[in-house]
């Protein structure tokens, strides 16, 4: 495995998204700042406060960590599935010096850079309208990059499984929007059964969600949350892997 | 000298033996055509010599090096024109070779000068910054042959490049891969069609079923046969 040659491949996404960035920046935006003015304005203004904040500013930081999660799943399922499928853009790769494991390292370095660009992006947005505390949260790019390798992976091993495009769906609407309903993001989970955290708490978007609300508040209490991501990014990587390579290769 | 030399090859997928026990050497200059209909194997032994899939059993070497333990550099002497056309449809047709050329190492400014030659020699220097989405099927092809050279191969793999091809476009593409035989480029060929194994090829394997039933020069294969390939083809797979 060669880091450099993973590089090649990271590249190649890059010099495609560079072309299309400007006119598909603009909507990225769009659903971050409707959760915001939907439900940060309209909910707000029935709850006003969660523990104390301001409603606006409780889901915030959950925004820029879903958002950042979405760039990735989107990413690494659907474009992931069209370049090994339809557009063969893998047999290319592979037909060059460029071996499974340094082509699946690629996809995930891809996708982890587009987690940690789209809460860049949104960081920026959001302070720019004033959401945001603490200067901490430029932090949190780094480890959106790191939650963005779990992300990446779970959405490999979703392309591994999946005998067609469309069953993908079964991944969004079993996995992905529980997790972002149930992550804390629009509301604390304590008013659910204990079932319901201990869940969450086995969900990655869970502690992202925390170790961003943190940061923009000037907390550093994130050990435990940065922990648990980085262990489960070492759990997943054989498995991401082992199944990728089974379904490209045969 | 030998430039790739299989003994007893055999490749199974799951249950499904889609290559059974062929041997065959190719040398260095030579066009080698690999000849048969659909689903004989054609492009599974093609998958094994540019190391995109590993044999079952059987032994394997290009350029002297072993297919099981020298993928790397045997694929870095490699070009491959692969039977299902998969350019990068959002790039431009410059791009496309110099994101490609960067698989193989090579720095973006010789794979830009290096891609303007190939565009030249592929006849498509014009062509160069539209959208790949504008080319015909022909100058597809022809885009995909100059990708294949973008690091000066040594072995070209072609499977089934004028598939679909008007004769025309067919006959470009004939006279260019004449042009790298002259050069001393080694190139496999697959295709099913009689006519070009006859054009390019100095020797045709015909494959059924996973085996490779004849190899020979086509002039020999007409002259004992009787008639032309096309007729040999049919004689040959009639007796199966
Ligand atoms: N990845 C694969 N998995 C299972 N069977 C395959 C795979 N690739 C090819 N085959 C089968 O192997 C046989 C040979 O295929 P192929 O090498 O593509 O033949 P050709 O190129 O001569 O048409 C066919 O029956 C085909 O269905
Ligand atoms: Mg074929």
């Amino acid at each position: 495995m060669s880091l450099k040659k993973a590089i090649r491949v990271w590249q190649r996404h890059f010099t495609l998204y560079r072309k299309i960035f400007k006119s598909s920046l603009v909507l990225n935006f769009v659903d971050p700042i409707l959760y915001l003015a939907a439900l940060g304005l309209g909910l707000g203004f029935f709850i006003k406060d969660i523990n104390g904040i301001p409603y606006l500013r409780f889901i915030a930081p959950g925004i820029i960590a879903s958002s950042a999660m979405f760039a990735t799943v989107y990413e690494c399922t659907y474009g992931t599935y069209v370049r090994m499928h339809y557009q063969k853009t893998f047999d290319a790769i592979l037909s060059a010096p460029i071996n499974i494991y340094e082509l699946i390292t690629g996809e995930i370095l891809w996708g982890a850079t587009k987690s940690a660009f789209y809460g860049l992006s949104i960081i920026i947005v959001i302070s720019f309208f004033g959401l945001v505390d603490s200067i901490l949260i430029v932090l949190l790019i780094p480890i959106l990059f790191i939650s963005g390798v779990i992300f990446a992976q779970l959405s490999l091993i979703a392309v591994a499984l999946v005998p067609a495009i469309d069953s993908f769906n079964y991944f969004y609407t079993l996995f992905i929007t529980p997790m972002f309903l149930f992550s804390g993001i629009f509301f604390p989970l304590e008013g659910f059964p204990p079932i319901v955290s201990s869940i969450a708490f086995l969900t990655p978007l869970y502690h992202i969600v925390n170790i961003s609300r943190a940061l923009a508040f000037g907390e550093l209490t994130i050990w435990e949350d940065l922990i648990w991501l980085l262990v489960v990014c070492l759990i997943l990587t054989p498995v991401s892997y082992k199944l990728m390579k089974r379904r490209v290769m045969t | 000298m030998v430039v790739v030399f299989g003994k007893g090859l055999v490749k199974d997928y799951s249950n499904f033996r889609a290559v059974d026990n062929i041997n065959f050497e190719i040398n260095k200059g030579e066009c080698y055509g690999f000849l048969g209909p659909n689903g004989a194997g054609k492009t599974t032994v093609m998958r094994m010599i540019y190391c995109f899939t590993l044999p079952t059993k059987g032994e394997l070497k290009v350029f002297g090096m072993d297919v099981y333990k020298d993928a790397r550099l045997i694929k870095a002497k490699v070009g491959v024109m692969p039977q299902d056309d998969n350019l990068d449809i959002d790039l431009t047709v410059i791009e496309n070779l110099i994101v490609y050329g960067r698989y193989f190492d090579i720095p973006k400014k010789v794979s830009k000068t290096k891609a303007i030659k190939l565009l030249e020699f592929v006849g498509l220097v014009d062509k160069a910054d539209i959208s790949i989405q504008k080319l015909s099927g022909g100058m597809r092809r022809r885009l995909l042959l100059a990708r294949a050279l973008i690091n000066d191969p040594e072995l070209l793999i072609l499977d089934e490049p004028t598939v679909g091809l008007d004769p025309h476009s067919r006959h470009i593409l004939w006279d260019s891969l004449k042009v790298l035989k002259s050069k001393g480029v080694t190139i496999i060929v697959t295709t099913h069609y009689m006519e070009e194994a006859e054009e390019i090829c100095d020797y045709v394997a015909f494959m059924e079923s996973g085996r490779i039933i004849i190899v020979d020069k086509p002039l020999n294969l007409t002259k004992r046969f009787g008639g032309n390939l096309e007729k040999v083809f049919m004689k040959l797979t009639e007796k199966h």
